[in-house]
C-alpha cells in the first residue's frame, strides 16, 4: 500500500482502480455542474434497465461556498470523483473499501465507519439511502443507493460513490490548508487554483450580472421546454439547458437576490425541467447502439 | 428442547433504528409463533450496526395437532352457500356433521390439522415477519423486485436445533454462516446455536448486545477519563448512538488545543457532539470542561490508535477553528449594532422582516411586564436584543445555539444580568425544564411566542392536522407552560391581535397539555371555558381544578347526577313546548315543601355564587353549589315535575331551569363526562 503523494496521483490511482473494476472512465461534463451527480452519465443513465458502470472526475461549482481563498477547506470550485454502478453489485462496499486501500488509507490503522446519511437533491427530484463514510471522524465519501431520479423510481437500483477529492487528498497528505496540497511534485494546489477562488468568489458574490442571470434562467427554461415539446423530443440537449438553468439559479443565490420564499419556487422550476428531461430520456433509445459494420472495433 | 437462532445480516443499519428493529422483530416473532400454536420458553432480540439477532429457546420439535370447528350454513341453505363452505373447508358433504341450534340445523366442519415440523413452520413464518418488519425508512435494491430492507440484506443465519431452516428472502438463502467484524475478522464463521454463535462472534470482534456495548463504552470512557484525572460529562443520547455505530467499541482519548478553550463550552460541546460524536470530559472539582475528548471507534488499530487519535484531533481542529473564528469575529461587534441588520432578514414574506418582528415583541414586552412582575426597562432591552444573534457567525453555523449565543454576546457587551439571562432563555421553556424563575425571561419568551402565534393566525397560516411548519403549537404550549408553571395572571383577550379563534386554539392546546400531565381532565376545561370564555389561563385552570375537586365529593357526584336529570327533562319538555324555560319562578305556585326548599336554596346559591366567583373564591362557589345537593335530591324524590296542573308543571320547569342557570354560573355541566 503506497500513499497517493500528490493530488494528481490520487486521481490517477482512482482512475486505474475503477477502470480495473470494469468502469468506463469518462471525462468531466463540459457544463457548469453543482455536483458529479448532475453529469448526464449519472442523472440520466441511472434510469432505465440498461447496466451502466462509469467513473469520472467532475469539477463542481458551488458559488455560495466561495471564501475568497481564505477558508482552509471550502471552495466554490472543487473536484468530485464520481462512480456509478448499475445495478449495484452485492460486494459494492468491498469494492469501495478497495479504493480506499488503494490510495493509501489502511483500514487496519484507521477507523472507517458508515454513518447514516440519506441523500436528496430537490433540484433533480432525486433521493436515495446511504451513508457518509467516516475515516477517523472525517467524512471522506458519500455513498448512496439511488431510489429515485427525476421523480422516477430507479430499477435496477444503482450505487453512487462520491469522493470529495481535495478533502481526501488533504487527509492522505496530512495537509490542513487546501491550497498547500501538492498537486504534483512541482506545483501546489494554490498555485493552480488560489487566484481562481479569489476571482470567482468576487464574481459570484459581487460582480455577476443578476439581470443577465435572470434572463439566462428564463431562456434556458424556455429552450428546455421547447426541446421537450412535440414529437421530436431531444432529452440530451434539453438536459443541458436544465443544467444551465440550475447554475444560473446557484449564482443568483450567491448574489443574494433570491428570497427564501422565491427560492423554493426556483428549485421547483428546475426540478420540473429535470423531471421532464428524465421522462423524455426514458422514452428514448437511452444510448442503445448496434455496431454498424462489424464487431471489429470491440475487443 | 430445540432452539431457534436467527441472524439477519445487512449493510450498516442507522444507529437510531437498531433498538426499534430488535423490539419489532421480537414482537412479530412472538405473534407469529402464537398464531401457529408454537409455545416457547424464552426469546431474546439483539441489534447492532450490521445485524439483528433473535434467539428463541424451548420450542417444541413439532406443532401440536389442532382440532378446529368451523360453523357453516344451515342445512336448508341454498346449494351455493353449502358448496362455498365445502370449497372453503376442503371437505365433502358426507364429512360434515350437523348440529341443531335455535335457528335450525347447521353444518359443522371438524378439521383436524396434524402438527407439522416446527422447522417447516419456521421456514414459512420467518420470511413473513421479515416482510412485516416496519423500518422507519427502507430501500429497494433487488432488480425487478419491490422487496425492501433498511439497507441491502447480505446474509441470513437460521438454525433450528442446529440445523438450517431453509428459506430465502430478497434473493438471500438462509444458511449457518455469518461474518465477523468488517476489519478485524476474515472468513466465514459457521454457527449452530446461539451459545456458540455469540462466543464465535465475540472472538471475531463483534458484540451482538447493544447493552453490553454501551456498558463497555461507559466503563472505558470513565476509566480513560479517570486516568487523566478527569470525569465524563454523561450524555445518554450520545452513548446510545455510539453503541449503534461500533460492533467492537474501542475508546481513545484525544486532546483539544488550548487555543480553543476560551470558546464557550456550549459551542465546543455541541460541535464535538453533533459533528463528531465525541464525549466531553471535565475537571471533577471545578466542573470545567477539560481539553480532552473521548472518541468511540470501531477499531483495535495496529498502531495502538496513534493514527486514529491524530486523525480525529485534526478533524476537531478544523471544526473548532471554524467555531473559534466565528466566535472571535462575532465579538468584534456589539450585539446592539446587529439589531439594525435584522432589517435585511425576511421573517416571512407576508409578515415582514425580523426587525419589524423585534419591534412588535419589544412593544408587547413593555406592555405585559407588570403582569409578570418584571422590570419594564430590562424586558424591553432584552426583547430588543433577543434576535440579534441570528446575524452572528456562530448561530449561522449552529442554529441550535440561538438565544444562548445572544446571552454570551450580551454578557460580553456588559448588558445587565437580567437582560443577559432573558436573551439566553427566551426560547424556553425547553424540554422538561420548568419555565424560568427570571420574570424578564418569561416576559420576552411570552411576547416572542404570542407574536408568532397571533401573526401567523392573522395571515391564515394556522396549524393543520398534518402540518405545523411554523411550530405554532409548540409556541402555544410554551405560553401555557410559562403562565401555568409560574402562575402569571394575564388575560389573552387583552393582547394585540387577539381573536376568539386564537383563544379556542389555546383551549385545545391546554386540553392536550392536561391530557399529558393529568392535572385537570379535558372535559372540565371545556365545561369551565365554554360559558365563561375565560382567557386568563391561570384562572381557567384554578376554576377547573376546584370543579374537579368538587366533583370528587359525594355532594358533587350527586349534584352532577341531579343536574343531568334536570337538563334531560328540560331538553325534552322544552322541545315539546317549543320554548325555553328560565328561572322566572312564581313563588305562589310552590305547593310542596320540596318545591319551597329548592327554590329557597337556588335563590341563595344564585346570589352567592356570582360574588364568590368574582372574588376568585372558587372553593366558596363550590360550597354554595354543594348546599344545593340536599334540596335537589329532595325535589326529585318527592315531586312530579310534569304535574297535571299545567301551571304547576311550568313552575317546576322554571325551578329546574333555575338549577341549570345556577350551575352554569360555574361551568357548563352538560359537557362533563361521567
Amino acid at each position: 500500500m503506497r500513499k497517493a503523494k500528490t493530488f494528481q496521483d490520487l486521481i490517477l490511482t482512482m482512475q486505474n482502480y475503477w477502470a480495473a473494476q470494469g468502469c468506463l472512465i469518462l471525462q468531466p461534463y463540459d457544463n457548469e455542474l453543482g455536483a458529479g451527480t448532475f453529469h448526464p452519465a449519472t442523472t440520466l443513465r441511472a434510469l432505465g434497465p440498461r447496466p451502466w458502470n462509469a467513473a469520472y472526475v467532475q469539477p463542481s461549482r458551488r458559488p455560495t461556498d466561495g471564501r475568497y481563498g481564505e477558508n482552509p477547506n471550502r471552495l466554490q470550485h472543487y473536484y468530485q470523483y464520481q462512480v456509478i454502478l448499475k445495478p449495484a453489485p452485492a460486494n459494492v462496499l468491498d469494492l469501495y473499501l478497495g479504493s480506499i486501500r488503494e490510495i493509501g488509507l489502511d483500514p487496519a490503522l484507521h477507523d472507517i465507519r458508515f454513518v447514516e446519511d440519506d441523500w436528496e437533491s430537490p433540484t433533480l427530484g432525486a433521493a436515495g439511502l446511504g451513508w457518509e463514510v467516516w475515516c477517523d471522524g472525517m467524512e471522506i465519501t458519500q455513498f448512496t443507493y439511488f431510489q429515485q431520479v427525476g421523480g422516477i423510481e430507479c430499477d435496477p437500483v444503482c450505487a453512487e460513490i462520491t469522493y470529495g477529492l481535495e478533502r481526501l487528498a488533504m487527509y492522505v497528505q496530512n495537509v490542513e490548508f487546501v491550497y498547500d496540497l501538492a498537486f504534483n511534485d512541482q506545483f501546489r494546489y494554490g498555485e493552480v487554483f488560489y487566484q481562481n477562488e479569489v476571482e470567482f468568489s468576487t464574481y459570484n458574490f459581487e460582480r455577476a450580472d443578476t439581470e443577465m442571470l435572470f434572463q439566462h434562467f428564463k431562456d434556458a427554461e424556455k429552450q428546455c421546454q421547447a426541446l421537450l415539446d412535440g414529437d421530436r423530443k431531444l432529452p440530451l440537449p434539453a438536459y443541458d439547458q436544465c443544467i444551465k438553468a440550475s447554475h444560473a439559479f446557484n449564482l443568483l443565490q450567491a448574489r443574494g437576490v433570491i428570497s427564501v420564499t422565491e427560492r423554493a419556487a426556483y428549485i421547483g422550476r428546475v426540478r420540473a425541467l429535470a423531471q421532464a428531461c428524465c421522462q423524455a430520456w426514458l422514452a428514448s433509445p437511452q444510448g442503445a447502439y448496434t455496431p454498424r459494420y462489424s464487431d471489429k472495433g470491440h475487443g | 428442547m430445540p432452539e431457534l437462532l436467527l441472524e439477519l445480516f445487512c449493510e450498516e443499519i442507522p444507529a437510531r433504528m437498531q433498538a426499534g428493529a430488535a423490539r419489532d422483530l421480537e414482537r412479530l416473532m412472538v405473534g407469529a409463533l402464537s398464531d401457529r400454536a408454537l409455545m416457547f420458553e424464552g426469546i431474546k432480540a439483539f441489534a447492532g450496526p450490521r445485524r439483528l439477532t433473535l434467539s428463541i429457546v424451548g420450542l417444541p420439535a413439532e406443532q401440536k395437532a389442532v382440532r378446529e370447528e368451523l360453523k357453516g350454513p344451515k342445512t336448508d341453505a341454498p346449494a351455493a352457500a353449502i358448496d362455498g363452505f365445502l370449497k372453503k373447508t376442503g371437505l365433502t358433504r358426507e364429512q360434515l356433521t350437523v348440529q341443531s341450534s335455535p335457528k335450525g340445523d347447521v353444518y359443522i366442519a371438524l378439521i383436524e390439522k396434524p402438527g407439522r415440523d416446527t422447522a417447516t413452520v419456521l421456514a414459512e413464518l420467518i420470511p413473513e415477519i421479515m416482510a412485516k418488519l416496519p423500518w422507519p425508512k427502507s430501500m429497494r435494491w433487488v432488480p425487478g423486485e419491490s422487496v425492501r430492507w433498511v439497507r441491502p440484506l447480505r446474509g441470513i443465519v437460521a438454525t433450528f436445533d442446529g440445523e438450517v431452516v431453509p428459506f430465502s428472502y430478497a434473493g438471500v438463502a438462509s444458511g449457518r454462516t455469518t461474518l465477523g467484524h468488517r476489519f478485524l475478522s476474515s472468513g466465514e464463521i459457521e454457527v449452530r446455536r446461539f451459545e456458540d454463535y455469540e462466543a464465535a462472534l465475540k472472538k471475531s470482534h463483534v458484540l451482538i448486545d447493544s447493552e453490553e456495548r454501551a456498558a463497555i463504552i461507559l466503563a472505558d470512557v470513565k476509566n480513560a477519563a479517570f486516568a487523566q484525572g478527569l470525569e465524563l460529562i454523561l450524555d445518554e443520547g450520545l452513548l446510545a448512538e455510539v453503541s449503534g455505530l461500533a460492533e467492537w467499541p474501542v475508546v481513545y482519548v484525544g486532546s483539544i488545543e488550548d487555543q480553543f478553550m476560551d470558546v464557550p463550552e456550549d459551542i465546543l460541546r455541541l460541535s464535538m457532539r453533533t459533528h463528531q460524536k465525541y464525549f466531553a470530559l471535565r475537571d471533577p472539582k471545578t466542573k470545567k470542561m477539560a481539553n480532552k475528548f473521548a472518541v468511540v471507534s470501531n477499531m483495535v488499530a495496529q498502531d495502538g490508535g496513534r493514527e486514529i487519535v491524530a486523525g480525529n484531533e485534526r478533524v476537531l481542529r478544523a471544526r473548532l477553528s471554524d467555531a473559534k473564528f466565528f466566535w472571535d469575529e462575532d465579538r468584534k461587534r456589539k450585539l446592539e449594532s446587529r439589531v439594525d441588520d435584522l432589517k435585511g432578514i425576511i421573517f416571512h414574506a407576508k409578515l415582514g422582516t425580523q426587525a419589524e418582528r423585534v419591534g412588535r415583541i419589544e412593544k408587547l414586552a413593555g406592555e405585559i411586564s407588570n403582569s409578570f412582575g418584571a422590570d419594564v426597562k430590562d424586558a424591553k432591552r432584552a426583547a430588543h436584543l433577543a434576535k440579534a444573534d441570528l446575524t452572528t457567525g456562530v448561530v449561522g453555523e449552529f442554529p441550535e445555539l440561538q438565544g444562548l449565543m445572544g446571552g454570551y454576546y450580551a454578557l460580553n457587551d456588559d448588558e445587565p444580568d437580567n437582560v443577559v439571562i432573558a436573551i439566553s432563555e427566551h426560547y424556553g421553556p425547553i424540554g422538561r425544564a420548568k419555565a424560568s424563575e427570571n420574570p424578564v425571561s418569561n416576559v420576552v419568551a411570552f411576547a416572542d411566542k404570542w407574536d408568532t402565534i397571533s401573526q401567523f393566525f392573522s395571515i391564515g397560516e394556522k396549524p393543520t392536522g398534518s402540518g405545523d411548519p411554523y411550530a405554532i403549537r409548540r409556541a402555544a404550549l410554551g405560553i401555557i407552560r410559562i403562565v401555568l408553571e409560574r402562575g402569571y395572571r394575564i388575560p389573552l383577550s387583552g393582547l394585540p391581535n387577539f381573536s376568539q379563534e386564537i383563544l379556542s386554539f389555546f383551549v385545545d392546546r391546554l386540553k392536550v397539555a392536561m391530557k399529558e400531565s393529568g392535572q385537570v381532565s379535558h372535559d372540565l376545561i371545556d365545561a369551565t371555558f365554554s360559558l365563561s370564555g375565560e382567557s386568563d389561563l391561570t384562572l381557567l385552570m384554578m376554576r377547573g381544578a376546584a370543579l374537579q375537586d368538587f366533583l370528587k365529593t359525594d355532594d358533587g357526584k350527586n349534584l352532577l347526577a341531579g343536574y343531568k336529570r334536570a337538563a334531560n327533562i328540560l331538553k325534552v319538555e322544552e322541545k315539546k313546548d317549543n320554548r325555553t324555560y328560565t328561572s322566572g319562578v312564581d313563588e305562589s305556585q310552590l305547593p310542596e315543601s320540596a318545591d319551597k326548599a329548592l327554590h329557597a336554596a337556588l335563590s341563595k346559591a344564585i346570589a352567592a355564587i356570582g360574588p364568590a366567583l368574582e372574588k376568585e373564591d372558587f372553593a366558596g362557589a363550590m360550597r354554595e353549589m354543594a348546599a344545593l345537593r340536599g334540596p335537589v335530591d329532595g325535589f326529585f324524590e318527592s315531586v312530579k315535575v310534569n304535574a297535571d296542573d299545567p301551571r304547576l308543571r311550568e313552575n317546576r320547569l322554571h325551578l329546574l331551569a333555575g338549577l341549570r342557570a345556577a350551575l352554569h354560573r360555574v361551568a357548563d355541566f352538560s359537557r362533563i363526562e361521567n
